[in-house]
């Protein structure tokens, strides 16, 4: 039987441990038929160990978001493991300690612009740098935690998600031409390195398993992971735009 | 299974390559964090490393529990 993503070849950004939701991702996606290509930033020899953890090791390419060599090179980069592209992660994103946990009002405009730049405008670098690799047919994925409300101790963090909803807007209606489709799978909380650096984050995790109609399990990346690749795979043909909400349902409830 | 001894070598050489302290540096009374001064990628870093080389699983729940050098060598000694 073939797999989801028979023949398709992933890049895959955001991986740095085995509890990264990239992780699940790029393991998902290579047991439902897929060639991933990873990406790691700074430690790039625990990406290497974590990366040989996967079903089949996968090649790595080192791409820090804020630099324009890497972000240059990075198609070429690629192409010395794969011919091509059908699919791009982008499941990137930092901000400053001021800006996450800490009161919202005392946040520096530099720290804030930091967190835009890594996590909203790096959507748009990553995917434009990754344009002579895509065709037609092609997905481009982030990762989103819904910022169409606030959410205690996201902070700043929730600005440049929204800002990163925005962003992924305009790269739909800008590569849609190209048969392109680009999309946000808004998760609910994992217990990853990122989601472990958020003081106060631990409140909100807690309560969500209880508030979900269909329950959620924190320590449990898979159906987010399933959620990525449905969106990488010729399954969801026309949808672009969107934020795929993939949260146990906690979006749909008022209180 | 390694003895308490090669565990601490093996983590002190680990620690070395992975946050530039000394390997003499390691030694059980120490905290990972407020001896050591190691940050927690560093210490995740340090985990993977220890996992492949003693065949061991840390969870990263169990992680935050491995205050010092002691705690890590016990831990790898009783899971090893």
């Amino acid at each position: 039987m073939s797999g989801l993503l028979e023949g398709k070849r992933l890049l895959i950004t955001g991986v740095i441990t085995e509890s990264s939701i990239a992780f699940h991702a790029a393991k998902q996606a290579q047991e439902q038929g897929a060639e991933v290509v990873l990406t790691g930033f700074g430690r790039l020899s625990l990406v290497e160990r974590i990366a040989k953890r996967l079903p089949t090791p996968a090649p790595l390419v080192e791409l820090d978001v804020q630099d324009t060599e890497h972000l240059d090179t990075l198609a070429d980069r690629v192409r010395e493991h794969v011919d091509g592209l059908d699919g791009v992660l982008h499941s990137i994103a930092f901000a400053p300690q001021s800006c996450l946990g800490a009161p919202f009002l005392d946040a520096p405009a530099e720290d804030v612009a930091k967190a835009v730049e890594v996590s909203a405008f790096s959507y748009k670098a990553v995917a434009n740098a990754c344009l002579p690799l895509l065709g037609s047919g092609s997905s481009v994925v982030g990762m989103d935690f819904d910022a169409r409300v606030a959410w205690p101790a996201y902070n700043w963090m929730g600005v440049a998600k929204a800002a990163l909803e925005s962003t992924n807007r305009y790269l739909a209606r800008e590569l849609g031409p190209r048969g392109i489709r680009v999309n946000l799978v808004a998760a609910g909380p994992v217990k990853t390195m990122a989601a472990r650096s958020i003081p106060g984050f631990s409140e909100l995790e807690d309560s969500w398993g209880d508030r979900a109609p269909l329950g959620w399990d924190t320590t449990d990346a898979g159906p987010v992971a399933r959620t990525i690749c449905a969106l990488m795979s010729d399954w969801m043909p026309a949808t672009t735009g969107s934020m795929v909400m993939a949260d146990g349902g906690v979006h749909s409830l008022g209180s | 299974m390694a003895s308490n001894e090669e565990i601490l070598s093996g983590l002190g050489e680990i620690v070395e390559e992975v946050a530039g302290v000394s390997a003499d540096e390691v030694t059980e009374e120490k905290s990972f964090v407020d001896d050591l001064d190691i940050d927690s990628l560093s210490m995740v870093e340090i985990a993977v490393q220890a996992e492949d080389k003693f065949g061991v699983k840390i969870p990263d729940d169990e992680l935050a529990n491995l205050k010092t050098v002691g705690d890590a060598v016990s831990y790898v000694a009783k899971n090893s």
